[in-house]
C-alpha cells in the first residue's frame, strides 16, 4: 500500500519503507477516561485575578479532546470510553447511580474514536448541566459510593479484549484528594476499603489506573491522603509520579497532556561498553515526522475498500512467479545474482548491539552530521541490574566533560555510527521539558557527505568576506528580530492541520471546511515595527550599498551560467519552430495528437508553460492555454 | 548518459615508504572502479604509478627525465581488468616524485582531449609526500608548481590529493615534508584542488570520493529577511544517505539457452473488490480514501486539489534565537547547505556578515521554507553559521529541519535524582566513569580525530562491492569477512582499549552488574539454545519455543510462577488453579524450565534430588492432566541435553531412581509401551558407551 501518493509530505529523498518511519504498534490501547464531575470540579473561586475563568472540569475536557484528536490520527485502533462520575443522571451497562458514559451514535461505549465523537465531545460542556448534571455522589448518610461505581463501570468496560494484546488503562481526572473526607467513622473505613479493593481487583486483571490530579496553585493535591493507596504507590515513587504543585494552569495542562500517552519502547538495546561489560537500554522514538495516514483504495461506486494483490511476472516467459528469491545487479555486462540470505549476511557487519568506540568533545559533532531523527535511550534494570547506575555515571561524566560517546549501532537495516549525547534533565514550572537520558544521533558516512561549498571555491584568490562593520550591523539586526524563548516545537504543521481539517469535515459530511491557521508565517506586524525596519535598512545599506537592485541584475546577467544560456537558446529555438505550425488549425481539427511530443513541446516552451507529463497531458495543456 | 562522463587518472605512489598502506590504496581504488562499473559505466580511468623500479611514459621518450613513473594503464572505459590491475599494484623501489607524476598525467589528458574539450577531467594523487621533489632546470620549485597549477586550471582539470601520514616516518626529514606540504598547498589554492591529510588506514578508505554525484540545487531564490531585504541563495543537500544499491528481482524461468533473456521480473498490482475477489476493479473505478479513525473518507484528486494546503515557494526568515534554544537532537533529517549565489558578490557579503554575526553572538536563525511551487507542505528549520576558515571558500549556512508539534512525543521520564540510592553512582564510581570518558579519547590533541564522519566509509557498501566483484569471477564466491581496516569502524579499537586497560578494568571493578534473578536463567538458555540449535533435533527446537513462550507469559502475567523455594508445591498449586485453562500449560512449562535450571546449576550433583522431586511431580501432573507427550518429550530432551553438556551423572542418577517415561497404561494418549517406558533410560545409557 502506498503511503501518501501525492508526495505531499515527502521531500525528494524520503524513504517510506524505512523502519524508522514505519513504526508498527504491536499492541493497542483500551482506555477509559474517568472524569470527576462533582460540583467541586466546576468551582472557579480560587483563581488568581489575572487568569481566565477556567474550571477544572473544562481543563480536563479540553485535555481529553486534544488527546482524542491526536489519537484518531496516530493510533486510531485504540479504543476509548469517556465516563463521568458524580453525575445526576446515569447511563452505564450496570445501571448504577452517579456514573454517566458519554457516547455518540454508531459507536459502542468502548470503541475507536470517531469524527462524530470528537465533534460532539467538544460541545459536551454546554449541554452538561442539562443532560448529565453534576451532583456529589458520596454523601454521608447514604451508602452510595460514586468512585467505587465509576471504577466498577470502567472495569466492566475494559473486560473487552485480552490483556495480552492490549494495554488497558483508566485515567482518572479529579481535584478531590480525599473523596471520603466528609464521611465519618466505620462507614468511611468501610468505603475506603471497598474502593481500594475494587481498584486492586481491576489491577489484578491487568488494568492500570492512573490519577491525573487537578489542583489550584495555592492548594496542593495531596496524593498520600487516599490515591497513593489506590494506585499502589509508595515512598520514592510518589515523588516521581507527582511533580510538585503547579503555578500556572497552562503548566498543569502541559503536565496532563504528557501523561496521557503511554511510553512505548521501540527497542531494547544492549550497550556493550568494554570487554564484555554490557548494560541494558530502552530506546524511545520521541521525535518522528507525523505523516497523514496511509491511503486506501476504494471502489468509487460503493466506497468499499479494495484488496490490493501483487503478482510477479517473468518478463521473458510471462510466467507467474512466486516472490522471486533472488536479486541481481548488472555488473560488467553480467547479471550477478544474490540470495536474500547473502544480502542480509553482507549487511550484518556486527551483532545487533550498540558498541562503544570511545568519546569525543562535543565540538566534533558538526551541524551537518545528521541523517534522520534521533532516538532517545534510557537505562533499564529489568534484565541486568546495575545498568542504570553505570548509565548515570557515564551520563554525568559526559555532561561534565562536555563529550559525547561514539558508538557503532549494528541494526539490520543500516548499521551505522551513532553519537550518544547526554542530555540533562530540564525542568521548568510546567514540569519536565527535557527528560534526562541520551540522544542517539545517526551519523553519516563519508559517502553521504557532499562537499558543495568546495565546488564554488574560488580558484584565484579570496572570496569576499564581511567587514567588521557589516558584521556589527548584522548583529544589531539579530538583536531586533530575536525570539526570546523559542521552543523547537511551537508550530503545528499547517499541511497536516489542513489535511485533518478536511478529513474531519468530509467524515462528518459538512460542507464548510474550516479555515486552518498557518502559524509558520513570519510575524509581519513585528517585522514592520520601526526599529526592526531601521535595523534592516542599515544592514542592507552596509552590505548592498545604495543602488542594490541595479547591481544584482548586472551581476546576474554578466555571469549567466552555461545552463541558463542553453535554456535561453532552447527557448529561442522553440519560438522559431513553433511558428512553423498553425496551432489553431491543428487544435480545431483535432490533429494535435498527430504531432510528436517534441513538436508539442515547442509550443509549450515558446509560451513558457510546463513541459512535463504524458502526451495527453501536453495536448490538454495546449488546449487549455488556447482557451479551447 | 554521456553528459557527465568523467575521465579520471589515478596517480599512485608505490615507493617503499608507501608499502604499508598499499593494501588500502588497492582497496579504495578498486572500489572506486567497481562503483563506476555500476553507476558510471562509460567513465574512463587510467593508472599512473610513481616510485617504481621501471620507467614507462611518453614524456620520458619525448623529452627525457620523468624516471620511475609508469603508466600502468592508459585511460580506458572502466572494466574488470582495471579492477584487477588495481588489486595487485606492484611494489616500487624508488622514492617517487609526485610532481613528475602530475606532469605525466596532465600530459596524457592534454594529448587526449586538447584544450577545448570540456569533458570532466580529474587527477587523483595518493602519496605520503615524504620524498623530495627534484629541482627544476630553471626557476624554483614553487614557480614550477604555479605553472602546472595554471595549466591545470586552463585545461579544466580537477585535482584531488590525499596525503597519507601515518605518524612520523624515520626516513623522512621534517624539512622535506614541510616543503612538499607547501607545494601541495599551492595546488589547493591555485586550482580548486582538494587536499586532505589522513593518518589511519581507515580514514584513507574514506578519503577518496568513490562516487561522483554532481550537486543539484533544491532551491534557488531569495532568502527573505523581510519583504524589503532579500539575499540570493542556492540550497543544496549537504548530507544524503548513499543507499545500498537497489537490486532487481531475478527470474530464472527463461531457458538457459536463451542468450537474450533479460531475467527481469515485472510486478503487477491488481485491485479487487472484497466481496467479489474475481472482479478486477479498473483504475477509473477506483478512488483514494484516507483513514480517519474507523472511517475511510473517499476524496477525488480534483476535490483534494481544491482544498489542500498550497503554500507559495519562498524561504522566509522568522527570527533569530539563542543557539542553546535548539538542542541538537531536534534535527530531523539530512542536512542542507545555504550558499550565497556564487555570481553575486553582495549576496556573498550579506551571507558572510550574517553568518559571522551569528557565530559571534551564538545565535541561530529560524526559517520557513517552501522549496518549490506546488510543494504541499512547509518546512521549518534552523540556519546555523558555517564560517569558512579557508580564504577561497565562501561562508555559508547549515540548514536542518526542525520538528512540528505533531512530530514530538512528550514522554515523561523519572528524574535520575529520584532513583533509589542503590542506583546512584558513588564518588569512586563517578571517578572511574570520568577516567573512562577522559581516556577513551578518539580526538586526542595533536592527532587525527578518529572515525570522523567525513573520512569513515560505509563498511556495508565496501563489503558489497567487494563481494560483487568476487562473484563476477566466481558466481559461488563466499561473502568475504569484514576487512580488518573496516573493523575499526564497527568494533572498538583494540590498541586504544589495551592502552587504557587499567582505566577500563577500574571501571569494571567499580560497578557490579548482575542478571535479574527473575529472568536470568530462562534468558540465558534461549541464547544458548539458539546458538547451538543448528544440530539439534526437532524436539529441541520445540522446547526452545516453549521456553520462549513461558518467558513471555511470566513477564506479561506476573501473578503466579514457580519459585525457587518450593517448586513442587508451586507447581501443584498452579496445576490446581481453575480460573483459566492456560495455567496448566504454564505450570508445565515453568516446571520444565525449573528442572533445567536445577540440573544445570548443580555442583557435583547437589541439586539432583531436588530435580528428581520436580520431575516426579511433573510426571504426576502430566498423567493427571493427560499430557503424557509433554513429559515424554521433555525427558528425551533433558537426557540429550545432559549428554551434550557432560552431565551424564544426572542420567545415571535418574536410572538409579527408576524414573520412566509415561506409558500407555498410565495415560491413554501416550505412544509409549510399558517396556519402552522402563527401558528408556537404560537404553540411552548404553548408547553412550
Amino acid at each position: 500500500m502506498d503511503l501518501d501518493p501525492d508526495d505531499v509530505f515527502r521531500d525528494d529523498e524520503d524513504d517510506p519503507d524505512n523502519e524508522l518511519y514505519l513504526e508498527r504498534e504491536s499492541t493497542k490501547e483500551l482506555l477509559v477516561y474517568l472524569v470527576d464531575a462533582s460540583p467541586k470540579m466546576f468551582s472557579t473561586t480560587s483563581l488568581a485575578a489575572d487568569q481566565k475563568d477556567e474550571t477544572h472540569f473544562h481543563i480536563a475536557l479540553s485535555c481529553i479532546s486534544q488527546s482524542l484528536k491526536t489519537r484518531i490520527i496516530n493510533s486510531s485502533y485504540d479504543e476509548v470510553a469517556i465516563c463521568f462520575f458524580n453525575t445526576r443522571e446515569k447511563k452505564n451497562l450496570l445501571d448504577i447511580n452517579g456514573v454517566f458514559i458519554f457516547n455518540v451514535a454508531e459507536r459502542e461505549f468502548l470503541d475507536r474514536p470517531t469524527a462524530r465523537l470528537i465533534k460532539e465531545f467538544d460541545c459536551v460542556e454546554e449541554r452538561f448541566t442539562k443532560e448529565i448534571g453534576s451532583q456529589y455522589g458520596i454523601v454521608s448518610g447514604t451508602r452510595e459510593n460514586s468512585l467505587y461505581n465509576a471504577l466498577w463501570v470502567a472495569q466492566a468496560l475494559l473486560r473487552k479484549g485480552s490483556a495480552k494484546t492490549a494495554d488497558k488503562r483508566i485515567l482518572l481526572f479529579t481535584n478531590e484528594d480525599d473523596p471520603f473526607g466528609n464521611i465519618k467513622g466505620a462507614t468511611k473505613i468501610d468505603m475506603t476499603r471497598t474502593t481500594l479493593q475494587r481498584a486492586k481487583d481491576a489491577q489484578d486483571l491487568g488494568i492500570s489506573i492512573e490519577i491525573l490530579p487537578l489542583s489550584w496553585p495555592d492548594e496542593e493535591f495531596n496524593v498520600s491522603l487516599f490515591y497513593a493507596d489506590l494506585i499502589g504507590l509508595q515512598g520514592d515513587d510518589l515523588a516521581q509520579f507527582f511533580p510538585s504543585t503547579v503555578e500556572k494552569l497552562q503548566d498543569m495542562k502541559d503536565q496532563l497532556r504528557k501523561r496521557m500517552f503511554k511510553k512505548r519502547i521501540v527497542k531494547r538495546i544492549t550497550f556493550s561498553i568494554a570487554n564484555g561489560l554490557s548494560i541494558e537500554l530502552n530506546s524511545y522514538a520521541l521525535i518522528r515526522p507525523a505523516l497523514p495516514g496511509a491511503i486506501t483504495w476504494l471502489d468509487s461506486v460503493s466506497n468499499r475498500p479494495l484488496k490490493t494483490e501483487r503478482s510477479f511476472l517473468c518478463s521473458d516467459t510471462g510466467a507467474l512467479l512466486l516472490e522471486p528469491p533472488k536479486r541481481y545487479q548488472s555488473y560488467k555486462n553480467e547479471n550477478i545474482t544474490f540470495s536474500a540470505e547473502e544480502l542480509s549476511e553482507i549487511k550484518r557487519v556486527t551483532t545487533g548491539n550498540l558498541h562503544l568506540l570511545g568519546f569525543k568533545p562535543l565540538s566534533c559533532l558538526k551541524d551537518h552530521h545528521n541523517l534522520r531523527p534521533s532516538t532517545f535511550v534510557f537505562p533499564s534494570d529489568e534484565e541486568v541490574i546495575g545498568s542504570t547506575c553505570i548509565f548515570i555515571a557515564l551520563h554525568r561524566s559526559m555532561l561534565r566533560l562536555k563529550r559525547f560517546a561514539l558508538a557503532f549501532y549494528g541494526s539490520s537495516s543500516r548499521p551505522q555510527l551513532v553519537a550518544l549525547i547526554a542530555q540533562d534533565e530540564i525542568i521548568s514550572h510546567g514540569g519536565q521539558i527535557e527528560p534526562p537520558g541520551m540522544h542517539m544521533i545517526h551519523l553519516p558516512y563519508s559517502e553521504d557527505i557532499r562537499h558543495v561549498e568546495e565546488v564554488y571555491s574560488y580558484s584565484n584568490g579570496a572570496t569576499p568576506k564581511a567587514t567588521d562593520d557589516q558584521i556589527m550591523k548584522a548583529a544589531a539586526l539579530m538583536k531586533r528580530i530575536d525570539f526570546k524563548d523559542f521552543s523547537v516545537c511551537q508550530f503545528s504543521n499547517p499541511a497536516l492541520q489542513r489535511h485533518y481539517a478536511v478529513l474531519q469535515a468530509l467524515a462528518l459530511e459538512e460542507l464548510d471546511i474550516p479555515e486552518t491557521n498557518d502559524e509558520t508565517l513570519p510575524d509581519e506586524e513585528g517585522m514592520s515595527r520601526p526599529r526592526v525596519v531601521s535595523a534592516l535598512e542599515e544592514f542592507k545599506l552596509s552590505v548592498y550599498g545604495d543602488n542594490d537592485d541595479v547591481e544584482s541584475e548586472l551581476v546576474d546577467n554578466g555571469k549567466a551560467s552555461e545552463t541558463s544560456k542553453k535554456r535561453k537558446a532552447i527557448a529561442e529555438n522553440a519560438v522559431k519552430e513553433c511558428a512553423n505550425f498553425d496551432w489553431d488549425d491543428l487544435a480545431d481539427s483535432g490533429k494535435l495528437k498527430d504531432l510528436t511530443v517534441v513538436e508539442l513541446k515547442f509550443y509549450l516552451t515558446a509560451h513558457k508553460l510546463p513541459v512535463g507529463g504524458k502526451k495527453e497531458a501536453l495536448i490538454s495543456r495546449i488546449l487549455t492555454h488556447m482557451g479551447k | 548518459m554521456a553528459r557527465n562522463r568523467e575521465t579520471l587518472l589515478l596517480l599512485l605512489d608505490v615507493g617503499p615508504s608507501m608499502h604499508k598502506v598499499l593494501p588500502e590504496v588497492e582497496k579504495v581504488c578498486s572500489m572506486l572502479v567497481e562503483k563506476k562499473l555500476v553507476y558510471h559505466k562509460s567513465d574512463q580511468v587510467g593508472i599512473i604509478l610513481f616510485g617504481t623500479e621501471d620507467t614507462k611514459n611518453e614524456l620520458t621518450r619525448e623529452v627525457g627525465g620523468y624516471e620511475h613513473v609508469v603508466v600502468l594503464q592508459d585511460t580506458k572505459v572502466v572494466d574488470g581488468d582495471l579492477v584487477e590491475a588495481l588489486q595487485q599494484l606492484p611494489l616500487g623501489t624508488f622514492n617517487g616524485d609526485f610532481l613528475d607524476a602530475i606532469i605525466v598525467g596532465m600530459d596524457i589528458l592534454i594529448k587526449k582531449f586538447g584544450e577545448t574539450d570540456k569533458k570532466k577531467k580529474r587527477l587523483c594523487l595518493i602519496t605520503n609526500a615524504l620524498s623530495p621533489v627534484k629541482d627544476p632546470f630553471e626557476g624554483t620549485k614553487e614557480g614550477q608548481v604555479i605553472t602546472i597549477a595554471e595549466q591545470l586550471v586552463r585545461h579544466g582539470m580537477g585535482m584531488e590529493s590525499i596525503v597519507v601520514r601515518e605518524g612520523l616516518n624515520g626516513s623522512a626529514t621534517k624539512r622535506i615534508m614541510d616543503e612538499n606540504d607547501h607545494l601541495l598547498n599551492i595546488f589547493a589554492k591555485k586550482t580548486s584542488a582538494k587536499l586532505v591529510y589522513v593518518e589511519s588506514p581507515t580514514s584513507l578508505l574514506g578519503a577518496l570520493r568513490t562516487r561522483n554525484i554532481s550537486p543539484v540545487t533544491i532551491f534557488r531564490g531569495d532568502l527573505e529577511l523581510s519583504s524589503k531585504m532579500k539575499i540570493k541563495v542556492w540550497v543544496y543537500k549537504k548530507t544524503s544517505e548513499e543507499k545500498f544499491p537497489t537490486l532487481k528481482k531475478y527470474s530464472d524461468k527463461a531457458p538457459p539457452t536463451d542468450k537474450f533473456a533479460t531475467h527481469e521480473v515485472k510486478v503487477d498490482y491488481e485491485y479487487k473488490s472484497v466481496e467479489d475477489p474475481s472482479r478486477v476493479v479498473p483504475p477509473e473505478e477506483r478512488i483514494k480514501g484516507y483513514r480517519y479513525g474507523p472511517q475511510v473518507v473517499p476524496i477525488a484528486p480534483s476535490e483534494w486539489d481544491a482544498v489542500k494546503f498550497k503554500p507559495e515557494k519562498s524561504v522566509k526568515l522568522l527570527g533569530f534565537t539563542n543557539a542553546s534554544n535548539i538542542l541538537r537532537h531536534y534535527y530531523m533529517k539530512d542536512a542542507n547547505v545555504f550558499i550565497a549565489d556564487p555570481g553575486n558578490t553582495r549576496a556573498i557579503l550579506a551571507v558572510s556578515a550574517l553568518a559571522r554575526a551569528m557565530k559571534e553572538e551564538n545565535k541561530v536563525a529560524i526559517v520557513r521554507c517552501v522549496w518549490r511551487q506546488g510543494q504541499g507542505n512547509v518546512i521549518v528549520g534552523v540556519l546555523t553559521p558555517n564560517v569558512s576558515d579557508k580564504e577561497n571558500i565562501p561562508d555559508s549556512f547549515n540548514f536542518n529541519v526542525l520538528p512540528f508539534v505533531e512530530d514530538v512525543r512528550e514522554f515523561q521520564f523519572p528524574s535520575f535524582n529520584n532513583f533509589p540510592a542503590s542506583w546512584q553512582p558513588n564518588e569512586q564510581q563517578q571517578e572511574a566513569a570520568d577516567d573512562l570518558v577522559k581516556l577513551l579519547d578518539l580526538a586526542p590533541s595533536g592527532k587525527e580525530e578518529a572515525l570522523q564522519p567525513e573520512f569513515t566509509p560505509n563498511p556495508v557498501l565496501q563489503r558489497f562491492y567487494h563481494h560483487l566483484d568476487l562473484k563476477s569471477k566466481h558466481p559461488d564466491a563466499a561473502i568475504p569477512p569484514l576487512d580488518e581496516t573496516l573493523k575499526r569502524i564497527t568494533e572498538p579499537n583494540p590498541e586504544l582499549f589495551s592502552l587504557n586497560k587499567s582505566a577500563i578494568d577500574a571501571f569494571r571493578r567499580s560497578f557490579e552488574l548482575k542478571d535479574n534473578p527473575k529472568l536470568k536463567k530462562s534468558t540465558r538458555r534461549i541464547l544458548r539454545e539458539k546458538t547451538s540449535g543448528s544440530n539439534m533435533g526437532k524436539g529441541y527446537a520445540d522446547i526452545s519455543v516453549q521456553s520462549l513462550n513461558s518467558i513471555e507469559n511470566t513477564s506479561a502475567v506476573k501473578i503466579e510462577k514457580i519459585g525457587d523455594l518450593n517448586p513442587v508445591q508451586d507447581f501443584e498449586t498452579m496445576m490446581s488453579r481453575r480460573d483459566g485453562p492456560e495455567w496448566i500449560g504454564k505450570a508445565i512449562k515453568d516446571m520444565k524450565n525449573k528442572i533445567f535450571d536445577l540440573v544445570e546449576d548443580s555442583y557435583e550433583g547437589d541439586n539432583y534430588p531436588k530435580a528428581l522431586e520436580c520431575l516426579v511431580a511433573l510426571r504426576k501432573g502430566c498423567i493427571l492432566e493427560q499430557e503424557p507427550k509433554q513429559f515424554n518429550d521433555f525427558l528425551h530432551h533433558l537426557c540429550k541435553f545432559c549428554r551434550e553438556k557432560n552431565l551424564n551423572s544426572f542420567c545415571e542418577f535418574l536410572t538409579s531412581k527408576e524414573l520412566a517415561l509415561i506409558s500407555k497404561t498410565e495415560a491413554i494418549d501416550s505412544e509409549v509401551s510399558d517396556d519402552e517406558a522402563r527401558s528408556f533410560l537404560v537404553k540411552s545409557d548404553t548408547k553412550i558407551e
